[in-house]
């Protein structure tokens, strides 16, 4: 057999491409079921972090079933609609136009308290960033709040995910005093922001923090109405 | 011939010492820039990649009878990505959390030159067995020059290790600062630099 013909390379070729397109196909079909599990878990391990509640992966699902109440869709008007809020994709909301959108809110009780908890999504440097927020019964100051990223650097932009970035937002307000909405800043340590609640960023992750203060400010906007009834 | 022979031993752990893939091959750099700014992060990697650098060695040296030498990169480049793929589907299943955790070096992995280096100059002309332990023996190699950067940057740069508090309180009431610079990549380039310089003072043969 001539291994340098062009027959035996372009044969060769194919079968290779054709067996490891199956092998990948198998895998991926074969492992989803877990994978989407694993993912939903994850999910709510999240939002659990955002009402301050650390759980492992196997507690997830009892804790959650107990600690969530209700939970709806609000559209941009701050309005209740139906719909499902875990399974929806925040990503694919986004990409809708504005007035069609609809956004998840999980309602917990915690001490006789409603907290409010509500999704976010952005942009970091490297990939999409993402989290969860809960506000007080007044619907302004923070009661928890939980970052994630797809591939933010570690030691770096990749610090988002610490409870320590996340428990800096804890008892900071979206709302000015007049009842507007006006975010949270995210500054470099030691500077102020002016007019409005401002966080620490992460030292050498200027742009993962610059990207955590835009995503506060358009995924938060987006429940602004919801925020002021 | 033994399973390990005089000859394997030398593939093994030269690549630790005299041959290094990072201090003396200067490949595989790229990386050890990108994840070594914590020490955790930096053994993840160096696990994975040793992991995929062993059987990727031996699967392109089970098939290197049938490659076909014009397209040997390419066929290299899919049983590498392939393999990557495959680790990264399976971790996603049973261990999310570390899965996570790789997320990023995932596709560093594929682009790793160590990888494609070692494919193309060892796993081609020898049989499985030598080129699982050049796999396991350059892997390492990479792995400890990972770890010994990983260590120092995470420890002067942010005074933890493993996430752990390493320095004590004390020591920042008296005015010790974390060294910033550390965590930014050009930190990294110095420190392999050091190591480098190191490891050439103490062996006259690699000095040119």
């Amino acid at each position: 057999m001539n291994r340098e013909s062009n027959v035996y390379t372009i044969v060769y070729a194919s079968v290779m491409v054709i067996l490891v397109a199956l092998v990948l196909a198998f895998t991926s079909q074969g492992l989803k079921e877990r994978q989407g599990e694993n993912e939903s878990v994850d999910k709510m391990r999240q939002i659990l972090r955002s009402i301050n509640i650390v759980v492992s992966n196997e507690e997830a699902q009892e804790v959650f079933a107990k600690a969530i109440g209700t939970s709806y869709l609000v559209d941009a008007a701050g309005k209740k609609v139906e719909g499902d809020a875990f399974s929806i994709v925040l990503a694919k909301e986004l990409a809708k136009p504005e007035a069609t959108r609809k956004y998840p809110v999980f309602e917990a009780s915690i001490d006789g308290q409603t907290k409010y908890i509500m999704a976010l999504r952005g942009a970091g440097l490297w990939g999409p960033i993402w989290g969860y927020i809960s506000v007080n019964e007044d619907k302004n100051t923070i009661y928890g709040a939980d970052f994630g990223h797809a591939s933010e650097t570690p030691g770096l932009g990749a610090e988002i995910e610490n409870a320590s970035f996340g428990q800096e937002f804890i008892g900071k307000k979206f709302l000015d005093p007049s009842s507007q909405f006006v975010s949270i800043a995210v500054v470099k340590p030691g500077k102020k922001a002016v007019g409005k609640d401002y966080v620490d960023g992460i030292s050498g992750g200027t742009i993962t923090s610059q990207g955590v203060e835009d995503m506060l400010s358009s995924s938060i906007g987006a429940y602004a109405n919801f925020l002021k009834n | 011939m033994g399973l390990i022979s005089e000859k394997n031993k030398f593939v093994l752990f030269n690549p630790l010492s005299k041959d290094n893939p990072i201090t003396v091959q200067m490949l595989g750099v790229c990386s050890a820039l990108a994840v070594t700014s914590k020490l955790e992060p930096s053994l993840v990697m160096a696990m994975a990649v040793i992991v995929v650098m062993a059987v990727a060695n031996v699967i392109i040296s089970l098939m290197r009878n049938t490659i076909p030498n014009r397209i040997r990169i390419i066929v290299q480049l899919v049983v590498v990505a392939a393999l990557v793929t495959i680790v990264s589907e399976v971790l996603k299943a049973f261990a999310y959390d570390v899965s996570k955790q790789l997320s990023v070096f995932i596709g560093l992995i594929i682009t790793n030159c160590i990888l494609m280096g070692r494919l193309e100059a060892f796993a081609l002309a020898n049989k499985p067995w030598p080129s699982f332990l050049d796999g396991i023996g350059n892997g390492l190699g990479y792995g400890i020059i990972l770890v010994i950067v990983g260590f120092f940057r995470e420890l002067l740069g942010s005074g933890t290790l493993m996430d752990y508090q390493i320095i004590p309180e004390i020591c920042y009431e008296w005015g010790y600062a974390n060294n910033g610079l550390m965590i930014l990549p050009p930190m990294a380039l110095i420190v392999v630099a050091c190591i480098i310089w190191f490891q050439r003072s103490k062996d006259k043969s690699l000095q040119e």
